[in-house]
């Protein structure tokens, strides 16, 4: 922004310069700022290449500035208070499992029923409020509009069909003295009567921590316990139960109610039975704001070596819940539980050769820095930095991507900092003594969990909200991630305002060609004409932010076509955009149909439209970092090479020097690799190899990106898409 | 080794007060009273319940209180509070597990926090001074930040919804106070007795303060200064609620024909402690045990058991349960609405103990016995809609209760009948309401407000200055199975210094109170004797709507980072200072000044800078120059006056080296 300014400045103060030259007067010399910012300018390739390298470099030395993560608020305590959960707790635990397991009905609609009312008995007995929430899945769909938007309570009122209806159980401890303004959430996805071990196995660890906390009298804030249905995958139900608690629709609950689906008058008859009646409600209930919420479920892997902790903090649109929560969970994980804690990471990175010679370099350096001082601690070992790249390149790409990675992500959308666990027990399930070990250090850690966010009296507030983890005790905040983006976009505006002054042949001052030559009038009047010159590129490059966005709603249309395979449907798309982009050219007249007065300049043209795309990447870019960061990180990294290379490939060819040579082969793979769904091809090779690649692969990436909501669609559609077109039309440009 | 001392002085104090006003109607009293109750959900709730009568003032104004607290009568006195009640609750009361409708519920279940309300007995234009010497006199003695009620924007003069009272009544509360001993302590300094002796010695801390919910209340009534009213005087009335878990076996929980078998409690297990006699300035001193309608039409329905205790007398042949203590006394209730079973209470007396003889009641379950409670008319739940820092809405819904128990609403479900039902809701200001997006759903349906509201009084939020107040009397069909009220709100920005501590937990919206004024709590027990009836049976005798409260709202609003006003202070200056800076800069110099000035500087320079230039090469070569002398005489005169300060501070810091190192 200042580079702008600064720019706008330089330019401003060169147009007032120009006509005083002819006095004989000692130049006036301008601010020491505005000579900064003309002396940048001037050497605007030699800034480019640095600034460039540098912000290439300053994202690869992330991994080696990442901090060790601490306890920021000292309310939590984390592990302060020793853990109360006995053995009674795990046999009831057990107890409920093994009834649980014990159904075997044929029909499956039965032994769901079944199940839920045996997790219901065992819930109220423990002087739980139980009470059932029933919700209708609907798959998400694009609603061009509804970006941004909070999540809306209105389209849930529509056609109903019985077999997408789904049931949450939920269960409420009050806390004893609280005053029942505040609750933890504490989520398990169940699978009524189709569930495996696994499920079964994180219900009793869930039902272990909520008997305990039953009778505990610790307790200042109410505990939810949401068994989710997951039977239309786990998302979906937190979702829908998480907007009826913040935003319930009275009217159309009526309708609701009197369906007609067999299933749900099955379970009004079950009720009636005299003990539970009593006690499950089939209205909402609810308990107070929400302070944080842990989804918890154990996954049957068995291939590991000891019980590992998987963490997923990556909610929609890159949010990430304060790091506090993910530090009491690692702290206690690791330093009580003994669990091995995991953050994902990508995976191809790990046994990649160029990464780990880069790791040894690095190491290398921190060696001789620190024989110099040994004050200086800056080297970590090739191992760790490859892993710690592995994670953090996992850790921007989901943010990048702005698809929740769990359940987690519905509660982001509400303000409530959230976390999935997912436990991978080594645990074979037939052995008793290790099965009750891992019930009770999984109950542990959920109950020194909820014990701190208990101790909390302030909402999370106090560590970090942005910030990437490069390790589960590792990270790298926002102070220092932006660097690598600010190197990577700050010559953006110096290159600008450079071409647009060569363009418009502004003398700098700088520049030693003192044109000694009387200025005639005529050339005045060019001279103004031509500084105006720009609002054409403009015009142009706003046409095309025009046929990006016409692009990004297209698929709007295509949805509605009835059994579209992917393939078909981007090669709809492709087809409507390029159809599209003719139409747009047609009626707004090809470039030459332009009044082009300055026919005897051999770089104008070119260079102001280029000079108006750059400015349009900048402002789009940062923009993108405000809502996603991470977008803006790797968009940056595939825009800004590419429009500060862009040069019509015709001068290069017409030079036909090495230079340029290189110049258009630079400028030819850039171009290739800044398309999006090239970009998307070619990672998808790199990573997963050439075989496994399809046409619809494409489609299905950006429909799961509109799908979830995700702002990265908008930046493809409405600054990648656009830019990358008008570079190529730069590179195309006939001159 | 004192307290032998202090028992000879109170009683000798007791019988000289009798003495000197004989079985006058005069008498001060003071009356203690403890209720037990067991409630559905295998929990127990203990009522103590204390009354201290005092005779209304001479008319000299002058008044030796023999038992009742000078402080409060001289608060009374002084402030002209007619009526006061004032409360410090923990935890919330379960209306759907305890009750909603039964006198219990509506007077001593209350919201988190301090609650207070008062009606003075001043001209208008004075009960807001009355009210906040009131606060700090409660503060004062309480041990509690009432005070904080003394701010305009903290207390509210509802009309007509919270209690009938033309003007002269404030209601405030404080959702946020911890309540603690500290509390108690004052609250017991009140009792003649203290907790030294009598039913308050029950008292323990430890259990008492364990409990699911505790309420500690003192209610306040004088009829001082009514002119025909001058019997009663000032009565002070002061109660502990408590809901205490009796025992925490569970193991019978994994039989599951035993699992709702009640828990069997004693005084001394619940309290640690039994009652060494009664508190000699006690003019009676009882021990009420109460089993409520549902319980006992259950036992009736039990009767298979082979037991015949409801026609008896009731309490040796039972065979549900057993108690330790005989009665002294049945009470049973006095039920003219229809056929359904009346309560019973069962009384002790706590004069016949002593120290040797310590009065500890117990009761064992035998026979397992599921019951409910009386539910109100309608359950009432507030929470807060929508998410984000910009706005949200405040939803009150109303459900009725179970339809096919005995609801009241069930029992007069006619056609045409309507349920009245009073709302009064107190909102802080910087929750702007938006009254006028006030939304109705009845039945699920959106209905227009008129259409149901009675009557609806408004007044709106003054920013700092008032909170925004609803008071308004819904008319709902009896057949309602539920009802929604929706009010939107913006939340507000707060300068930096109106945040509390702890401000990032978010802010409190106070309970709301919720009132059918169609349905009365009255029980009515028989009593065969004519005597004087206790305090508390009089109290569950008076009527009074069923009152309940909904939860405290948390709201999180937008909150500063409060370490930053330093950076965001530096921040905001050098911005400042660089528009300031380059604005005068434009707007100081006149076009083409620059150009002048530089020209005009260009003819001038030449000289000076000439001159510079010899002053500098004259220095190197030694002064030989002679225009140039007037600098080099003034610099050895700079040097000398440097030289001497700087001998002046060596001097200065010798002499405090010396004095003072």
């Amino acid at each position: 922004m200042v580079g702008m300014i600064l720019g706008d400045g330089i330019l401003l103060s060169c147009r007032f310069n120009m006509p005083k030259t002819e006095t004989e007067t000692p130049k006036m010399k301008p601010r020491p700022i505005v000579r900064l910012g003309i002396f940048l300018i001037s050497h605007s390739l030699l800034v480019c290449v640095v600034c460039c390298t540098a912000g290439v470099l300053a994202l690869l030395l992330l991994p080696l500035l990442a901090k060790s993560t601490y306890i920021s608020e000292n309310a939590l305590m984390p592990g302060s208070a020793s853990s109360m959960i006995s053995n009674r707790d795990i046999s009831e635990a057990n107890r409920l499992a093994s009834d649980l397991s014990g159904l075997n009905f044929e029909p499956q609609d039965a032994a769901a029923l079944e199940s839920r009312e045996i997790l219901t008995k065992y819930m109220s007995d423990l002087g739980a409020e139980v009470s059932y929430h029933k919700f209708h899945h609907k798959p998400n769909q694009f609603h061009p509009l509804h970006f941004f938007s909070s999540p809306d309570s209105t389209s849930s009122v529509g056609n109903f069909s019985c077999s997408a209806q789904g049931v949450n159980t939920v269960g409420i401890i009050r806390a004893p003295r609280g005053d029942g303004k505040e609750a933890i959430v504490l989520v398990t996805p169940y699978k009524f009567g189709k569930s495996g071990t696994a499920e079964t196995l994180s219900l009793s660890i869930a039902y272990t921590v909520f008997s305990l906390l039953s009778r505990v009298t610790w307790l200042a804030k109410d505990i939810i316990w949401l068994v989710a249905d997951s039977q239309y995958g786990e998302y979906a139900p937190v979702e829908a139960w998480l907007r009826d608690y913040h935003m319930p629709v009275f009217t159309g609950l009526g309708a609701l109610n009197a369906d007609t689906c067999i299933k749900i008058d099955d379970l009004y008859v079950l009720e009636q039975k005299p003990i539970v009646q009593r006690k499950i409600s089939d209205g909402f209930r609810r308990a107070g704001t929400m302070a944080a919420a842990l989804i918890f479920k154990v996954v049957d892997r068995n291939e590991l070596l000891e019980d590992t902790l998987n963490i997923y903090a990556e909610a929609s649109n890159g949010q990430m819940p304060n790091l506090d929560l993910v530090n009491i969970v690692n702290y206690l994980a690791v330093h009580r539980q003994g669990l091995r804690v995991k953050v994902e990471k990508v995976l191809a990175l790990l046994d990649s050769r160029w990464l780990k010679i880069l790791g040894e370099i690095f190491e290398l350096l921190g060696k001789v820095a620190r024989s110099l001082n040994p004050g200086w601690k800056f080297g970590i070992s090739a191992a760790d930095y490859v892993e710690g790249s592995a994670t953090l390149a996992s850790s921007l790409y989901n943010q990048a991507l702005g698809i929740p990675t769990g359940p987690h992500g519905a509660f982001r959308d509400f303000q409530v900092d959230a976390i999935t666990l997912e436990i991978l027990p080594k645990v074979s399930p037939h052995n008793k003594a290790r099965h009750n070990e891992f019930l009770l250090r999984g109950g542990r850690l959920v109950e020194g969990v909820i014990r701190s966010i208990n101790n909390l009296l302030e909402k999370f507030h106090q560590s970090f909200f942005l910030y990437m983890l490069t390790s589960p005790s590792k990270f790298v905040s926002v102070g220092v991630y932006m660097i690598a983006f600010a190197l990577l976009v700050a010559p953006l505006p110096l290159v600008a305002a450079s071409l647009y002054a060569d363009a418009n042949q502004l003398d700098l001052g700088v520049k030693k060609t003192k044109s000694t030559n009387t200025v005639t009038a005529p050339d005045e009047l060019d001279i103004t004409l031509r500084s105006w010159k720009w609002l054409y590129a403009a015009k142009e490059v706003f046409l095309v932010h025009v046929w990006g966005a016409a692009v990004s709603l297209i698929p709007y249309f295509i949805c509605q076509i009835p059994n579209c395979s992917p393939t078909t449907s981007s090669v709809i798309w492709v087809f409507l955009s390029m159809l599209s982009f003719l139409i747009l050219y047609l009626i707004v007249g090809s470039p030459s149909t332009r009044v082009s007065i300055s026919q005897h300049e051999e770089k104008g043209e070119w260079a102001i439209l280029k000079s108006v795309t750059i400015s349009a990447v900048f402002i789009g870019l940062l923009l993108m970092s405000i809502v996603n960061f991470a977008t803006a990180e790797i968009g940056a990294l595939l825009l800004v090479p590419m429009c500060l290379m862009a040069q019509p490939l015709k001068l290069d060819m017409k030079a036909g020097k090495l230079r340029s040579f290189f110049r258009v082969i630079c400028n030819m793979v850039l171009g290739f690799v800044a398309f999006p769904p090239a970009a998307y091809f070619v990672v998808k090779t790199l990573f997963e190899g050439f075989d496994s690649i399809s046409m619809g692969d494409f489609w299905n990436w950006m429909e799961s990106l509109w799908a979830w909501n995700s702002a990265t669609y908008i930046y493809i559609g409405m600054v990648h898409l656009p830019c990358w077109a008008l570079c190529l039309h730069v590179l195309l440009h006939s001159c | 080794m004192e307290l032998p001392s202090r028992w000879a002085f109170l009683l000798f104090l007791l019988l000289s007060s009798t003495k000197a006003f004989g079985s006058d109607v005069d008498k001060e009293e003071f009356q203690e009273e403890l209720l037990l109750k067991p409630l559905p959900d295998r929990k127990l709730l203990a009522h103590f319940h204390f009354e201290t009568r005092a005779p209304p003032c001479d008319s000299n104004g002058l008044h030796h209180h023999h038992l009742f607290p000078k402080s409060i009568s001289q608060m009374v006195e002084k402030f002209r509070v007619k009526e006061m009640e004032l409360s410090f609750t923990q935890g919330r009361w379960n209306y759907e597990r305890w009750g909603g409708s039964d006198t219990m519920a509506s007077n001593n279940a209350k919201p988190p926090g301090v609650e207070l309300w008062a009606v003075f007995d001043v001209p208008k234009e004075q009960v807001d001074a009355s009210w906040k010497n009131l606060t700090h006199t409660l503060s004062g003695i309480f041990c509690a930040s009432i005070n904080f009620l003394e701010s305009s924007s903290m207390y509210s003069a509802p009309d007509w919804s919270f209690r009938q009272a033309s003007g002269s009544l404030r209601y405030g509360m404080l959702p946020r106070e911890a309540v603690c001993t500290e509390n108690l302590t004052p609250w017991l300094k009140l009792l003649p007795c203290r907790d030294k002796a009598g039913i308050s010695a029950l008292m323990d801390r430890p259990s008492i303060y364990t409990s699911l919910y505790y309420s500690q209340r003192l209610h306040l009534t004088s009829n001082a200064s009514d002119l025909e009213g001058l019997d009663s005087g000032i009565v002070l009335e002061q109660t502990l609620t408590v809901v205490l878990h009796p025992s925490s076996q569970r193991t019978s929980l994994t039989h599951f024909s035993q699992s709702y078998l009640q828990p069997s409690w004693s005084l001394s297990s619940i309290f640690g402690r039994k009652v060494n006699g009664r508190c000699v300035l006690a003019k009676s001193s009882k021990v009420y045990l109460q089993l409520e309608r549902g319980l006992v039409s259950q036992l009736k329905k039990s009767e298979n058991y082979g037991a015949d205790y409801i026609a008896s007398e009731g309490y040796d042949g039972e065979a549900n349960f057993e108690l330790t203590v005989n009665p002294d006394r049945v009470h049973k209730e006095e039920n003219s609405r229809n056929g359904i079973s009346s309560s019973l209470l069962y009384e002790f007396s706590v004069d016949r103990y002593s120290n040797s003889k310590p009065f500890d009641l117990g009761l064992t379950w035998k026979f397992p016995v599921i019951w409910s409670c009386q539910q109100a008319p309608l359950h009432a739940s507030r929470f807060l809609m929508g998410s984000g820092n910009e706005r949200g809405a405040i939803a009150i819904l109303l459900k009725s209760t179970d339809l096919n128990d005995s609801s009241p609403v069930a029992n007069s479900a006619r056609d045409g009948c309507e349920l009245r039902v009073n709302i009064f809701q107190v909102v802080p200001w910087y929750i702007r309401v938006y009254y006028h997006s006030l939304q109705l759903f009845v039945d699920d349906q959106l209905k227009a407000v008129g259409a149901f509201v009675e009557k609806i009084h408004v007044i709106p939020s003054k920013d700092k200055i008032s909170p925004g107040m609803m008071e308004m009397v819904l008319k709902l069909p009896c057949g309602v199975k539920s009802a929604a009220l929706t009010i939107d709100f913006d939340k507000g920005f707060l300068h930096i210094d109106e945040y509390p501590p702890d401000a990032n937990q978010g802010f409190d919206i106070p309970s709301a109170a919720i009132a059918f004024p169609d349905f009365h709590t009255s029980m009515l027990f028989h009593s065969n004797d004519s005597e004087r009836k206790s305090p508390m049976l009089s109290k569950f005798q008076e009527s009074s709507p069923v009152l309940l409260y909904t939860e405290v709202l948390l709201v999180p609003l937008t909150t500063p980072d409060f370490s930053m006003p330093y950076n965001v202070i530096t921040i905001t200056c050098t911005v400042f200072a660089l528009y300031f800076g380059s604005l005068l800069n434009v707007l100081r110099e006149r076009v083409g000044e620059k150009e002048r000035l530089l020209k005009s500087k260009a003819a001038a320079n030449t000289g000076l800078l000439s001159e510079l230039l010899s002053r500098l090469s004259a220095k190197l070569r030694g002064r030989s120059q002679e225009p140039m002398q007037s600098p080099s005489k003034l610099s050895p005169l700079i040097n000398s006056k440097l030289a001497l300060k700087v001998l002046l501070m060596a001097a200065l810091a010798v002499a405090w080296q010396y004095y003072f190192g």
